[in-house]
């Protein structure tokens, strides 16, 4: 099972903050992740936006990288703080 | 030293500490950022910031070492409010102390650019009827591109 974390305006769109997953086989790397949470949260383009960065365990990752189960995975929106 | 606060504090007396720690300052320089009464949405009712634990903090310590690494700083300190707030809240304290007062302008300056679009912090306004999620300007961008080092990609 992988950790899915959907922060700022991600969240209304999900309806949740986060949620616990079971990665399906066919998602093995982070553009496949993207492109299966968006059909699982029938999310437009949502996540597969540049704009939306990914941090796994938490790293921000250069993509495409693998994710797995056990993985905690977040999906970030623009940040900025002050 | 670094500080997420969910509750309210009080720049004045995080300044009075922060003097009364370092010695040997020529010179501090303190910026508070506060929740403004007004957006373009209406008058604000609250503001909600979200951080993502320990990455929020461990970007901000390494902001942190950039700021030492950059300027001759004798300390520094940065308390960032998390949670729901009211207008006129302090959201945001950076204070810096160095020898002489350039190295502490620009460093805090420095640590607002960072904190205004880099630091792992989303924002939610409350205004009128409505709430939305707040993203970085893009003046916040160019302030914070002062700050690239020439050969920087």
């Amino acid at each position: 099972m992988a950790k899915l974390l959907y922060f700022g305006r991600l969240a209304d769109i999900t309806g949740t903050n986060g949620e616990t997953q079971n990665l399906p086989e066919a998602v093995s790397n982070t553009d496949q992740l993207r492109e299966w949470v968006n059909s699982i949260h029938q999310a437009g383009d949502t996540f597969l936006q540049a704009s939306i960065r990914i941090a796994i365990n938490n790293e921000m990752v250069r993509e495409p990288c693998k994710v797995s189960n056990g993985d905690e995975i977040a999906f970030l929106p623009p940040v900025g703080g002050g | 030293m670094i500080r997420l606060s969910e509750s309210p504090f009080d720049p004045g007396e995080a300044l009075r500490g922060f003097s009364a720690s370092v010695e040997g300052a020529g010179g501090i320089v303190s910026f508070t950022g506060h929740v403004r009464p007004a957006s373009k949405a209406g008058t604000v009712e609250r503001l909600h910031l979200q951080a993502y634990s320990p990455m929020t903090e461990q970007g901000i310590e390494a902001a942190l070492k950039e700021a030492k690494d950059r300027w001759p700083l004798l300390g520094a300190h940065i308390i960032h409010r998390i949670g729901d707030m009211l207008p006129g809240e302090a959201i945001v304290f950076v204070a810096t102390a160095a020898a002489h007062r350039r190295a502490a302008f620009e460093a805090a300056d420095f640590l607002m650019d960072y904190l205004k679009t880099e630091a792992i912090f989303w924002k939610k306004e409350t205004a009128g009827d409505t709430s939305h999620w707040i993203e970085p300007r893009s003046e916040d961008y160019k302030d914070s591109a002062r700050w690239t080092k020439q050969g920087d990609t």
